[in-house]
């Protein structure tokens, strides 16, 4: 599955004579190697959970948060790349907080996605974008620039983000699940998984009847599947970090309750236990 | 600095403005009273403006002057309280820091001569401390048992400064400041009928609905204001 892209794969504003875009693919490696990021979405709300893998044992527990709120009534969860997912958070913050000063109401899911999957893909094409101001407008103005930028600033160095984010949120039109990966592509899911373990995650989100599920439940199945799929061999220790939005949370996005994860990882510990008895 | 247009753009005076804020602290927290009404120079014009808001989970903010100012400043408030419920860290702002933001809002605006045309209180409890503060327009700030903004500061802090102790209790706080707006409803020209008190404990904050205050004009100084006034006959 890995083609060596040489002499393509070197820029990310180059096309290899497939049609393929080396460096994006590239990114979403990254994204890959990281730990596993899942995203439900349940009859009444939308539940975010993350193996968050330790690097560390002198790692205070609940630091190094991957779950972020970026408005009352929405969150994301980042996979890959940190220091990148940061970035993305802030500019996530930043659209949700311009909308609503600007509308008066709550960013609308959809287009907060929106907004996130065109500054991903922006980012894979002009490497000034990090500093210009919040402008939801600012794709018109970039066709001005395109001539001048990229004949004299085609050595600048530049990446595409190396981070995936799964972004859930509760607005008029109910609980709504969004992915957005490096490439700047984006889609509405009911579950999707993104990082080490998404494979075998998406199998078990596949065998769940979400449509009948509320989050509280959806919360104890998010840590099994986390559970499941984390490799004992491989990676050592994780800590699991869920959040959600849902009626019972008021549409508010926050982490899951003390008491409601800790009955999830005991449920989660007892279902491994019994598929290893087996 | 030179540009002629940023001289429009300087806040000169008031146009819409609300009347005294009065607040005391009371045993289980702050109570606060304004009445709900929106002068447009001498004109009574707007009788239903909500002047007590809650701030987040500790705070509440009473604010006299323009209104238009005081919903700019709830704006950023609101931002402020988001920003915070973003960290979803189990800490929160209390009165003392939303005071404190406020009065750095204050000051700078007017050191920019382009205020906020704003008296604000602030109170709260957090981790059962109560706190109570006022910010002036030009960044003058405090804190204090009890508080007032205008014409309360004449009118209603000497009947604080004789009847409030500590540990009072929310009927005895209610009353003492309904007696304080009721003096600022005979004697402050654009007060007006309709008052709203509001509290914050430990518990959260309640505004009440608003209410009117019993008037008695009967009294024989009303009947015959100017009798042996210098000039009358």
């Amino acid at each position: 599955m890995s083609s060596i892209g040489t002499g393509y794969d070197l820029s990310v504003t180059t096309f290899s004579p497939d049609g393929r875009v080396f460096q994006i693919e590239y990114a979403a490696k990254a994204v890959d190697n990281s730990g596993t990021v899942i995203g439900i979405k349940c009859k009444d709300g939308i539940v975010l959970g993350v193996e968050k893998l330790i690097a560390s044992k002198m790692m205070l527990p609940g630091s190094n948060r991957r779950i972020h709120s970026v408005h009352r009534h929405s969150g994301m969860a980042v996979a890959g790349l940190a220091a990148d997912g940061r970035q993305i958070v802030a500019r996530t913050k930043s659209e949700a907080t311009n909308y609503d000063s600007v509308y008066g109401e709550p960013i609308p899911v959809k287009e907060l996605a929106e907004r996130v999957a065109s500054y991903v893909h922006l980012c894979t094409l002009y490497w000034w974008l990090r500093f210009s101001e919040t402008d939801s407008h600012y794709h018109f103005k970039l066709y001005f620039f395109v001539f001048f930028t990229s004949i004299t600033y085609c050595w600048r160095f530049h990446r595409p983000f190396g981070c995936g984010v799964i972004l859930g949120g509760y607005d008029r039109d109910g609980p709504q699940l969004y992915m957005v990966e490096p490439s700047g592509v984006s889609y509405r899911y009911f579950g999707a998984a993104i990082g080490k373990g998404r494979q075998a995650a998406k199998t078990e989100i596949e065998k769940l009847k979400l449509t009948d599920m509320t989050c509280r439940q959806g919360v104890i199945e998010v840590a099994k599947i986390i559970y499941g799929v984390h490799d004992e061999a491989k990676d050592k220790d994780f800590e699991l970090e869920m959040s959600w939005v849902c009626d019972e949370s008021n549409r508010q996005h926050q982490k899951v309750p003390d008491g409601l994860l800790e009955e999830a990882k005991a449920a989660a510990k007892a279902a491994l236990e019994e598929m290893d008895a087996d | 600095m030179g540009d002629p247009s940023a001289e429009t753009q300087r806040t000169l005076y008031p146009y819409v403005t609300g009347s005294s804020v009065v607040a005391l602290k009371y045993k289980d927290g702050i109570l606060m009273a304004a009445d709900t009404g929106g002068s447009y120079g001498s004109t009574l014009r707007y009788k239903s403006i909500e002047r007590l808001k809650p701030i987040g989970k500790h705070s509440l903010l009473g604010a006299s002057g323009e209104i238009s100012d005081f919903q700019e400043i709830l704006r950023y408030l609101d931002e402020l309280i988001l920003y915070d419920n973003m960290w979803d860290d189990g800490n929160s702002l209390g009165p003392k820091e939303v005071h404190n933001y406020l009065t750095r809002i204050m000051y700078n605006r007017r050191n920019k001569f382009n205020p906020l045309w704003n008296s604000l209180i602030l109170g709260g409890v957090k981790k059962g401390q109560k706190y109570l503060g006022m910010v002036s327009m030009i960044g003058v700030n405090f804190e204090d048992n009890h508080v007032a903004t205008g014409l309360g500061n004449h009118l209603a802090r000497p009947i604080l400064r004789d009847e409030w102790h500590e540990n009072l209790t929310f009927e005895e706080g209610v009353q003492l400041l309904e007696k304080c707006m009721r003096v600022l409803l005979y004697r402050d020209r654009s007060a007006v009928n309709k008052i709203q008190i509001s509290k914050i404990t430990e518990e959260g904050a309640t505004v009440f609905p608003p209410f009117s205050l019993k008037t008695y004009w009967e009294f024989s100084a009303f009947k015959n204001p100017t009798v042996g006034a210098e000039g009358s006959w």
